[in-house]
């Protein structure tokens, strides 16, 4: 297939999965927020963090408050990722490969950006709750569209590849960036606000029932165990690389346990890597040292995939769309 | 009440005649529009606007902010042609077009027909759209103009006549196949009983044609679509087409010259392309050969296209038989290949190029339209009647520095059909452009394109100028209709082979 269109195909369905991300940390959040009273303008900062803008949020708006980072994540079209400059990337990237896409999911794509973009002028943060279920059913939607619409094909591989990376991208932010805010307080250990809060960290990766049929109860280590390295739970890093490296083997044709290329090679070992680890060895290592260097090797892979199959296409097409 | 107080005003309108009584090819739809409750067609019509926003069917606008999308307007009530009268419209295109393809082959061969004086030399010469690069070009099956859309109208005399031949990249044939598709989505029961002849096969005689027209490379050939991206009014079609044929979309930055022949970039590596539907102009093809300036086409393209190593659909060159001057002459062109008489006629025409011509223009501007020769999507023009003394002076003006560059035409009565104006139906001006496709055999489009001015009194019809778009239906004939057939490649054809 075309190496642009490739791209496009990954990308699009990146974006897609992004703003899926942010609808449900925005959403754990207000609930959240709801349970916790009046002081708790604290709870809105992780939530920039996690989608990694925090200066620029900063600059922008100062201290994080309800409103600002309601705003900032879901309308404001300056920051690339809030949901509707997702949906804007997203409806662009597919516009551009519109003739290898099934016309069903442009359309729902197509209406998917006009709802958003419809309902950025009115009040929404009265009825987030519908708003960011919408967003969430649409991605939904859109999954399902391709998953049953789309033949199994490259390009399909390319959306599927593009999408287990994202969430294993966001998965380990949430868990970065909550546990960094859970952990100084291990005086409240086992207190009921902490078993709150950790719920509510399960519940932005949509994660909390599926936890406790696994694990039962919750406790620091196994949702670290549970969120970094279920071999069954689909937004779990683990199996999200290895959904990943599936399409990526699918795409070159190589064997099990082999590799042709060096996106192969990198992400084969990082899979590997989450294969053979326990939650307690990450959490010995530091686990916010721990996720450091998955960020990194995740960039790396990036920058292989991009070099093989991207780059070939001359430099006019923006290399600019990771972030 | 939508049809209260409806005026024909003198013009013909395509639903009723001058007496108000439904044409017999109306009759079922006129009295269907009556029966509909209150306020049905509007809300109908409403319905339809929100489809055409969900599938994304839209234009991008010029001269406004980069990426700018509108959807167009599409008013729901059809327009109706007649299944006999659409019959001798497909023979005299089926005519019209293989005498015009025979004119663009000589014109950069032989050039007989200029030696013959039957068309002047120099005016083919002058003309713009003449490229010298394409002189001695032989395309597989010497065909040269695969894609057609030609415009007709009706005027006040109830006869179609050609307005204008688009033989390079015409536009607007995805809309004939998703206004169909909107309408059943939205009204279905309109529909009910009527034996209107499908345009949904459109993708795949394309596909057929320019399979058939591949060169010899020695592996099924590959079709693309070449588009100049996203931000081009017809970025929409270019994507419709390429998606209901199955074929790749790319850009001139996604094909290399490599080896002698033209190339995609895959995921793969390159991958030969053998046939390149390029809905790209002319001089922007191959930067090596036309513009030096395009970044749209693919270097060294024109060289291996030279060597019939890649086929071009439409080959580059066809403009010269579009040109409004070259128009005038058309119907000596058809007497001349085929020795027939033209089945569709030429608007009367005058050619400022010709010094009688020109002066006859200039002392009846008033009563004129005045076009560019080598301009398309109604820019350019001027409409005598309804200018002011400035306009016309300024006119007169340009058409004194350039007289190559204008024609003029008597002002038409265009026909009219009935569109939705708030409440109730109104009589609006409309033109039909009928999709032709040359491969093995010349295939007319049993529908095609009704554009229609939805501004009262208008005559601009362009999508560009306030223009909007109807479903048109041919009906199909009577028992033993040549309609039902599948148009052969006929009479014209086969008897001046």
């Amino acid at each position: 297939m075309l190496s642009r269109v490739a791209d496009s195909v990954f990308w699009l369905s990146r974006y897609i999965e992004r703003a899926e991300n942010v609808a449900r940390f925005l959403d754990v959040n207000m609930h959240l927020t709801l349970d916790l009273g009046d002081s708790i303008d604290q709870q809105w900062e992780p939530l920039v963090a996690t989608t990694g803008d925090y200066s620029e949020f900063a600059e922008r708006h100062g201290r994080p408050t309800r409103e600002s980072v309601w705003k900032f994540l879901t309308f404001d079209r300056e920051n690339s990722n809030s949901i509707v400059s997702c949906l804007r990337s997203a409806r662009e990237n597919a516009r551009t490969i519109r003739g290898s896409l099934p016309s069903e999911m442009w359309e729902e794509l197509n209406k998917f950006y006009l709802f958003v973009r419809g309902a950025a002028v009115e009040e929404t943060l009265e009825h987030s709750n519908q708003f960011l279920g919408e967003v969430k059913r649409y991605s939904q939607t859109l999954v399902g569209i391709s998953d049953s619409l789309m033949s199994h094909d490259e390009a399909w591989h390319f959306g599927r590849m593009g999408r287990n990376l994202e969430r294993a991208d966001k998965t380990s932010r949430i868990l970065d960036v909550k546990y960094f805010i859970l952990l100084p307080t291990s005086a409240e250990v086992g207190t009921p606000l902490d078993v709150i809060q950790w719920s509510a960290l399960l519940k932005s990766a949509s994660a909390l029932e599926m936890y406790r049929r696994v694990q039962g109860r919750i406790t620091p280590d196994n949702v670290v165990g549970f969120l970094m390295l279920d071999l069954e739970f689909p937004r779990s890093v683990r199996f999200c690389l290895s959904r990943a490296e599936e399409s990526l083997r699918a795409i070159t044709g190589s064997a099990e346990r082999t590799f042709q290329i060096r996106a192969e090679q990198l992400l084969g070992r990082l899979r590997s890597e989450f294969e053979f680890t326990r939650a307690s060895d990450i959490i010995k290592s530091g686990l916010h040292e721990f996720i450091d260097r998955f960020q990194l090797s995740l960039n790396e892979v990036d920058g292989a995939i991009f070099d093989h199959f991207f780059a070939t296409q001359s430099m006019v097409q923006s290399q600019s769309q990771a972030q | 009440m939508l049809l209260d107080n409806y005026e024909t005003d003198g013009f013909y309108d395509e639903m009723f005649d001058d007496g108000g009584v439904p044409r017999s090819r109306a009759d079922a739809l006129a009295k269907r529009l009556v029966a509909l409750s209150d306020g049905e067609l509007v809300r109908r019509q409403k319905a339809a606007d929100l489809t055409l926003l969900n599938m994304g069917i839209t234009f991008a606008v010029y001269g406004h902010e980069a990426g700018t999308e509108k959807v167009w307007p599409f008013d729901i009530v059809p327009r109706i042609v007649d299944g006999a009268e659409f019959t001798m419209i497909q023979r005299g295109l089926r005519q019209r077009i293989f005498a015009l393809n025979l004119f663009v082959n000589d014109v950069y061969n032989e050039q007989r027909i200029l030696k013959d004086r039957v068309v002047p030399s120099d005016l083919v010469f002058s003309a713009p759209c003449y490229l010298k690069q394409c002189l001695g070009l032989k395309p597989p099956g010497d065909v040269w103009c695969h894609v057609v859309g030609t415009d007709l109208v009706r005027d006040s005399d109830g006869q179609f006549y050609v307005l204008e031949d688009n033989l390079r990249c015409p536009s607007g044939v995805s809309y004939v196949i998703e206004n169909r598709e909107v309408m059943k989505r939205t009204f279905p029961q309109i529909f009910g009983g009527l034996r209107i002849q499908p345009v949904e096969d459109y993708p795949e005689r394309l596909l057929e044609t320019l399979q058939h027209v591949a060169p010899a490379n020695g592996h099924s050939p590959k079709v693309v679509v070449l588009t100049p991206g996203i931000f081009n009014s017809a970025y929409f079609e270019h994507s419709f087409l390429a998606q209901q044929m199955g074929v790749d979309l790319v850009e001139g930055s996604d094909l290399v010259v490599s080896d002698g022949y033209v190339c995609m970039r895959t995921t793969r590596g390159l991958q030969k392309v053998d046939v390149i539907y390029r809905r790209i102009d002319d001089t922007f093809l191959d930067p090596l050969t036309f513009r030096p300036d395009s970044a749209l086409g693919v270097p060294g393209l024109m060289d291996v296209y030279r060597k019939g190593r890649v086929t071009l659909a439409n080959a580059p060159g066809t403009g010269i038989a579009d040109d409004k001057a070259v128009y005038a002459y058309v119907p000596q062109i058809i007497k001349y290949y085929l020795g027939e008489e033209p089945i569709l006629n030429n608007v009367p025409t005058r050619i400022c190029w010709d010094p009688e011509d020109l002066k006859y223009v200039l002392q009846h501007l008033a009563e004129l339209v005045v076009k560019p020769t080598n301009e398309s999507g109604g820019y350019g023009i001027l409409i005598g009647p309804r200018a002011t003394a400035e306009e016309l002076s300024a006119y007169a003006d340009q058409i004194r520095a350039n007289p190559r560059n204008y024609i003029a035409q008597p002002v038409l009565g265009l026909s009219r059909v009935p569109t939705i104006v708030d409440d109730h139906l109104e009589g609006r001006h409309v033109d039909l452009r009928p999709y032709i496709l040359y491969g093995k055999d010349i295939f007319v489009l049993p529908g095609g394109l009704t554009r229609v001015a939805l501004k009262k009194g208008s005559l601009v019809v362009n999508s560009s100028q306030g223009g909007g778009s109807k479903d048109t239906w041919v009906l199909a004939e009577s028992v033993n209709g040549e309609a039902n057939r599948r148009p052969h490649f006929q009479e014209a054809v086969v008897s001046h082979v």
